[in-house]
């Protein structure tokens, strides 16, 4: 179901006529301590299939943990996080329908599904562009070699890079590097993409070619987005919900509209003009 | 002159014994440093101890006692005698293989948190991104430090003369005693030794550039040949795209 079928005013609350037909992602009390530190309390949410939500708050809120929770970067302290139905934090014991943290094969079968781009872009240094875009889908999708160059090129070109697939990470903009991060990301086919802070790491300058590919990526595929960002402007163009994040809790949830142009709490009020005055 | 150059095809199979054991001992002590280096950097802790008994008990032998054990003990012990060339390669592999898998160890570490957690995105195993992604960007590190390693490996292997081996130093006495000219028989070894050592060192430094283009750096000290006659310039980093 393509997005813009999907009321972008409202999640579409469990009539989703998404695959599987309830949400996607969902997040089930989930805890998340560092040592003494609560960065996650209790959180419940979900996301619907093909749904694109922005993750807003001040920094230490907890909005960055969220996508490396669901990266499996970070392990849940407490509650589960589903995907698709199957718990994806932690995997069902054998028979006795208890669920015990997830093992590296497991993770593996999961992670499938999703795909991130990094604020510091993260790609292999020791690859060509075409590498970066092509090993993964090679080695761990098992793709023939010349469907994923064939792909790589597709998706180089949809990042405005296609000159640049013999070109090394270091000699790239970092804009130029964000978008071939994008074109690596994308190459792996994921349901599931996750952005975080992709543009906090760039000369402003650069800021609107990474964004505006991520608007292509949104208007062109069913593709759904967990997206962090300080650019409200690009939050509002391309999401369907925003969520309002304080103290490792959701302090307020809306449309763009909502959120933006109407917001209830003090606290996402007094976040949006903190960042607002700072001209992002 | 005229003495070094009349003794110099004896010099040579000295010389050529002594490459041998450097190409042997390097041989051995890169596959035990490569093996013992990755399963140090592992995060099991069976691997990490099999790594730390590996190298704590070899660093901490010398290199010669070794050698005499694998040539006169070994054969009491097991009752096989291993052939003297081989018994010096092993005894010096092992030995300069523990501080190898230090290298080895530390470069693999000193990869960027940030690399592994782009493998674990694209949903790479542990194998895939140790091939792919680690072990790359760790050998440009690991390289200088390799070139050292070869180096000592190299003028180590004088010991081995002891044990029976005629190596460049076996060389060096046999012509000294033959001819008693003990001045000119030293200076002969010690300048093969030196051009022996040149060659090493101009290859590693190849090696060390080839690594560092493929990083997509530019060769430090610039790109002719004759620029791998100068030393490369220091701190040049490995990680991060940037």
């Amino acid at each position: 179901m393509p997005p813009s079928d999907t009321p972008t005013n409202a999640r579409p609350q469990g009539g989703g006529a998404g695959a599987g037909g309830g949400p996607l992602i969902v997040f089930d009390q989930v805890v998340k301590r560092f040592g003494d530190l609560t960065v996650l309390d209790h959180l419940d949410f979900s996301v619907d299939p093909g749904e694109r939500v922005t993750l807003i708050g001040p920094s230490g809120s907890g909005k960055t943990t969220i996508l490396r929770l669901l990266m499996t970067l970070e392990k849940v302290t407490e509650g589960v996080i589903r995907v698709g139905g199957e718990p994806f934090s932690h995997m069902p014991r054998g028979g006795s329908g208890g669920l015990v943290p997830a093992g590296e094969s497991y993770l593996r079968e999961r992670r499938k599904r999703i795909g991130m781009v990094f604020q510091q872009f993260n790609l292999f240094p020791n690859m060509t562009v075409r590498q970066n875009v092509i090993e993964a889908p090679v080695h761990v999708l098992g793709i023939p070699k010349e469907e994923a160059n064939a792909k790589a090129e597709q998706l180089l070109d949809l990042v405005g890079l296609a000159d640049k697939v013999d070109a090394h990470p270091t000699q790239l903009s970092g804009g130029q590097q964000q978008r071939v991060a994008i074109a690596r990301a994308l190459a792996m086919s994921p349901e599931i993409l996750l952005l975080d802070e992709v543009t906090s790491a760039l000369d402003p300058e650069l800021v609107a070619g990474v964004l505006d590919v991520l608007r292509e990526v949104a208007e062109s595929t069913d593709i759904t987005m967990l997206c962090v960002t300080h650019e409200m402007g690009f939050a509002r163009d391309v999401s369907h919900r925003v969520l309002m994040f304080d103290q490792g809790q959701i302090a307020e949830e809306g449309t763009p509209d909502q959120i933006f142009g109407d917001p209830q709490e003090e606290r996402t009020r007094s976040f949006l003009r903190s960042v607002l005055d700072n001209g992002v | 002159m005229d003495f070094l150059i009349e003794q110099l095809p004896r010099y040579l199979d000295g010389a050529l014994i002594t490459v041998q054991l450097t190409a042997g001992g390097s041989a051995l002590a890169f596959v035990l440093a490569m093996v013992f280096g990755i399963l140090g950097s592992m995060k099991h802790w069976l691997p990490r101890a099999v790594a730390t008994v590996y190298v704590e008990v070899f660093r901490g032998i010398a290199a010669l006692v070794l050698m005499f054990w694998m040539a006169y003990a070994l054969p009491l012990v097991s009752g096989y005698k291993l052939d003297d060339t081989f018994a010096a390669i092993v005894a010096l592999g092992i030995n300069l293989g523990a501080y190898g898998a230090e290298v080895v160890r530390a470069a693999v570490n000193a990869v960027p948190k940030a690399q592994v957690e782009a493998c674990v995105a694209l949903n790479m195993s542990w194998f895939q991104r140790t091939r792919l992604v680690v072990l790359p960007q760790a050998w440009a590190q690991m390289l200088p430090t390799f070139g050292n390693l070869v180096i000592e490996l190299m003028k180590a292997t004088a010991v081995a003369y002891l044990i029976g081996v005629a190596d460049l130093t076996a060389v060096a006495q046999q012509i000294r005693s033959a001819t008693g000219e003990t001045v000119l028989a030293f200076t002969g070894a010690l300048i093969l030794y030196y051009l022996i050592a040149q060659v090493l060192i101009f290859g590693m430094r190849l090696l060390e550039r080839r690594a560092n283009r493929k990083l997509g750096r530019i060769p430090p000290g610039g790109t002719g040949l004759l620029a791998l006659l100068r030393p490369p310039s220091v701190g040049t980093k490995v990680g991060v795209a940037k």
